[in-house]
């Protein structure tokens, strides 16, 4: 545990991607592969979930530090952090532990899902009193799961494949491969993870995805347009469907298997030959034409899928690249030999090739941009030509060249209180626009100040309150912002009758004044 | 307040006519160390520890009339008898201890109990009234023996230096700075002082304590926080606030370390125990925290309202 604790602390200690790399390959080297299991599985996002309710948490630590209720109040206001409150707080071990991190988790931190308060508590301050305070914050916070770590899965990789026993080295595209799909966390794996060749692939895997960056500079920088080859972005549910030993697999981006939430695209699975991966997006689609993302989202949100949902929003799979064909890896291959591959799948209402654009120049390409908000995309994807399928996030193949997003200027009209180490500043904001002379809510957004900015608004909100409800303060209508958001519809949920999709402050307009600020009709003209 | 009492312009004692750190300018001010929250230029004259006159006399400028005294010697200032003790926060730093009509109060200023090579150290007064700083009165605040936290930044900066990169450490002047200054080793390295820190050790060596060589070239660098950042440099800061995690995020820092003029937690209450003080009053953000602790273990106690703590890091 300590070794993971030091972990967790060098990585949170630097910006520097040469230094976390160090800090990984020490870890590795140095903890058992049972350690370096869990540790990867941890690195890599899959956290567990929360374990115990924070009251709980809050009780038995309040009691083990021997401080009054509203003295740890007081302590999480400075702290703004629960995990680390408790930490901080805690009296000085008794103990100094010289267990391993699997052992607290598989013996202590995951049974406490089944187990009962008295044992729950037990372990609890079995692990408090064995732990200095690094290893209780990196504890603590695995079980509230927040355990979260600024790590990439590609730096995770990068560190594994340089660390790799010498000898035999282990392709970085490899482990990747192998980190996905479902893994049990344990030496095997862990074996398996680093061992020089893989024999039985599980037939479920999925390929790493490669994602695009957004275009960096002007378009024309790109060189040729001939070079490229320009596909909608779609706005769907990024996804690959594989077809191995008979069976069908559907992965999210997110790498969760969600077959089951389609069966349409399961279905789509059963006739597709043997040995084939397609990469691209889960879209609802009718008319030939997607239909708005909300009415995915009304899909997904249910437990089970009836005739009617099925039938009100069917999904398809646009389809716009092939990773195997014939159970052999076709990644290596230029982009268009895959295309044409893919183009000779044997065609399936289910799956819509995701059709190339056709402009003679970048200009030309510009303007048909423009068509982007009726087509219900983002903008383009730029795919050299010639380039083969990458792993991860990488520049230079691929580029996503979205539409700009829709803006407005809005007033801010109440503030509360954000989560974690936010939780002592003001950073959740509710604005207003104008309708009829009063301001109605209209969008919420948490993000796209600076922290500067933050501390700005923070302490504005706490001169301005003019009433509380809860945790929510209303503000004088004073400050106003530009919001930026990607898609926007009629809403009878919503006050202002309008939702909007991904609304974040764009900038802070200390040039205009509240009366300034953007009205309803502004906004329903964007409809 | 009987002694002691809040007017527009600061905490003043009506049987001396005289002012505690006040922060308007006034006829007579009590300057319990150099700090500027606590010294502000203006007044007509100032009283101090003999060890604080001249960092006193950088904040305040070169023609105040600053009157000194030793620590412990007793002065008659009005009705009151007055005397200043080591606080150990500054060179110079004092306590003001008031004594009148059988009455003890005690002013402490800003206080730390742990040693510190740079000032003397630190010395309980018994009174019947306690008015406290509360810094850090909160119990996540407890600080590492300071010998510990040298070490941290030993091995940091050493690190860095075999890795080729500058070490920029970020630190309060005078106090924090200085103290830093006087413990690290020389052997790792080169170190060098950034102007607004030398400006203050100039002062600490005109009066014989020793803050170690110097440097041109150096491989860790003392700066005051908010200085200019290197490229290739580590950057990092000592400070009570790098307890937490999120005041070191915040400010982007590589690395935080805990070491403060500040009394934490277990020592802020050792301290009032010391005193053997019957009444205590809290100043600064967490005073209300201490307030409330110190009633509900059996004491009188009371949040005070100051401008003392701000602008400090
Ligand atoms: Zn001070």
């Amino acid at each position: 545990m300590k070794l993971f604790a030091d972990l967790y602390a060098a990585l949170d200690e630097t910006t520097r991607t040469n230094d976390k790399v160090a800090a990984l390959e020490r870890y590795f080297s140095a903890a058992p592969p049972e350690d370096a299991a869990w540790a990867v599985s941890f690195l890599i996002g899959r956290r567990p979930k929360r374990l115990l309710e924070s009251r709980k948490l809050a009780e038995w630590a309040i009691e083990e530090a021997g401080v009054p209720d509203w003295l740890f109040g007081e302590c999480f206001n400075a702290v703004g952090d629960f995990a680390e409150t408790i930490a901080l707080l805690l009296p000085p071990p008794q103990s100094s532990t010289r267990l391993p991190l699997h052992y607290w988790i598989e013996e202590r931190l995951l049974p406490m899902r089944d187990a009962g308060d008295d044992t729950r508590h037990a372990w609890l301050l079995e692990a408090w009193r064995a732990m200095d305070e690094r290893q209780r914050f990196a504890w603590n916070k695995l079980i509230t799961g927040e355990f979260r770590v600024g790590v990439s899965q590609n730096l995770v990789v990068r560190a594994l494949a340089a660390w790799a026993p010498s000898g035999h080295g282990v392709p970085a595209e490899t482990i990747a491969h192998r980190l996905m799909g479902e893994w049990q966390p344990a030496a095997e794996f862990w074996e398996q993870l680093m061992a020089p060749e893989q024999k039985s692939a599980e037939i479920s895997r999925p390929y790493p995805f490669f994602l695009a960056y957004p275009l960096e500079g002007e378009i024309e920088e790109l060189g040729a347009i001939g070079e490229w080859q320009v596909e909608w972005k779609w706005d769907g549910i990024r996804a690959q469907l594989i077809r191995r030993g008979g069976r069908t697999f559907l992965w999210s981006r997110g790498e969760d298997l969600i077959t089951d939430r389609f069966p349409e695209l399961a279905a789509l699975g059963a006739e597709l030959p043997e040995g084939t991966a397609i990469d691209g997006e889960v879209l609802p689609w009718k008319d030939g034409a997607p239909l708005p993302f909300a009415q995915m989202q009304r899909r997904i949100g249910r437990k089970i899928l009836g005739n009617r949902i099925l039938a009100e929003v069917p999904v398809v799979l646009v389809g716009f690249d092939l990773l195997e064909a014939g159970g052999t890896d076709v990644r290596e291959r230029p982009l268009e030999w895959r295309r044409a591959k893919l183009e000779r799948i044997a065609p399936n209402p289910t799956l819509v090739l995701s059709p190339v654009v056709t402009a003679a120049s970048w200009e030309e390409l510009k303007q048909r941009q423009e068509e982007s908000r009726a087509r219900k995309v983002e903008g383009f994807m730029l795919k050299r030509r010639g380039s083969p399928y990458r792993v991860g996030r990488r520049r230079g193949d691929w580029w996503k060249w979205k539409i700009q997003p829709y803006s407005v200027d809005a007033v801010l009209i109440y503030a509360e209180p954000g989560h974690g180490r936010r939780a002592s500043l003001f950073t959740d904001y509710t604005f207003g626009i104008w309708d009829n002379g009063a301001l109605v809510p209209f969008a919420k957004a948490y993000s796209g100040l600076s922290d500067e900015e933050i501390r700005e608004v923070d302490a504005f909100v706490r001169r301005n309150t003019i009433g509380k409800h809860g945790p929510v303060h209303a503000v004088k209508p004073e400050l106003v912002f530009e919001l930026a958001f990607e898609g926007i519809q009629r809403s009878s949920r919503h006050r202002s009758g309008i939702a909007v999709r991904f609304p974040r402050m764009a900038r802070w307009r200390h040039d205009k004044r509240a009366d300034e600020a953007d009205s309803i009709e502004t906004i329903r003209a964007l409809l | 307040m009987s002694l002691l009492e809040i007017r527009a312009a600061g905490i003043w004692c009506a049987a001396g006519d005289f002012y505690l750190d006040p922060w308007a300018p006034v006829d007579r001010a009590i300057i319990t160390h150099a700090h500027s929250d606590r010294a502000r230029p203006g007044s007509r004259a100032y009283l101090t520890v003999r060890e604080g006159e001249r960092l006193l006399r950088a904040q305040v400028g070169p023609d105040a009339a600053i009157q000194t005294v030793e620590y412990a010697e007793v002065l008659s200032l009005g009705a009151a008898r007055v005397s200043l003790h080591p606080a150990g926060h500054l060179p110079g730093s004092a306590q003001v201890r008031i004594e009148h009509g059988g009455e003890v109060w005690v002013f402490s200023g800003d206080y730390q109990l742990a040693p510190d090579a740079t000032c003397t150290p630190f010395e309980p007064v018994r009174c019947h009234t306690f008015v406290t700083e509360a810094t850090f009165a909160l119990p996540v605040f407890h600080w590492p023996e300071a010998a510990e936290t040298i070490a941290a930044i030993e091995a940091w900066w050493r690190a860095n230096q075999e890795a080729g990169r500058l070490s920029v450490l970020y630190a309060e002047a005078p106090g924090p700075a200085q103290r830093v200054l006087a413990a690290l080793d020389r052997c790792i390295g080169p170190i060098g002082a950034h102007p607004g820190i030398e400006q203050f050790n100039r002062i600490y060596r005109g009066q014989g304590i020793e803050l170690g060589r110097l440097a041109d070239h150096p491989t860790l660098l003392i700066a005051p926080p908010g200085t200019a950042r290197a490229a290739n440099a580590s950057t990092a800061m000592v400070s009570g606030w790098m307890r937490i995690r999120g005041t070191r995020r915040r400010r982007a820092l590589d690395r935080g370390f805990v070491l403060s003029g500040h009394a934490d937690w277990p020592a802020l209450l050792r301290a009032i125990d010391e005193t053997g003080a019957a009444t205590v009053w809290a100043t600064h953000r967490h005073g209300a925290a201490l307030a409330r602790w110190l009633e509900e273990n059996g004491r009188r106690a009371a949040a005070l309202e100051t401008r003392f703590g701000e602008g400090e890091a």
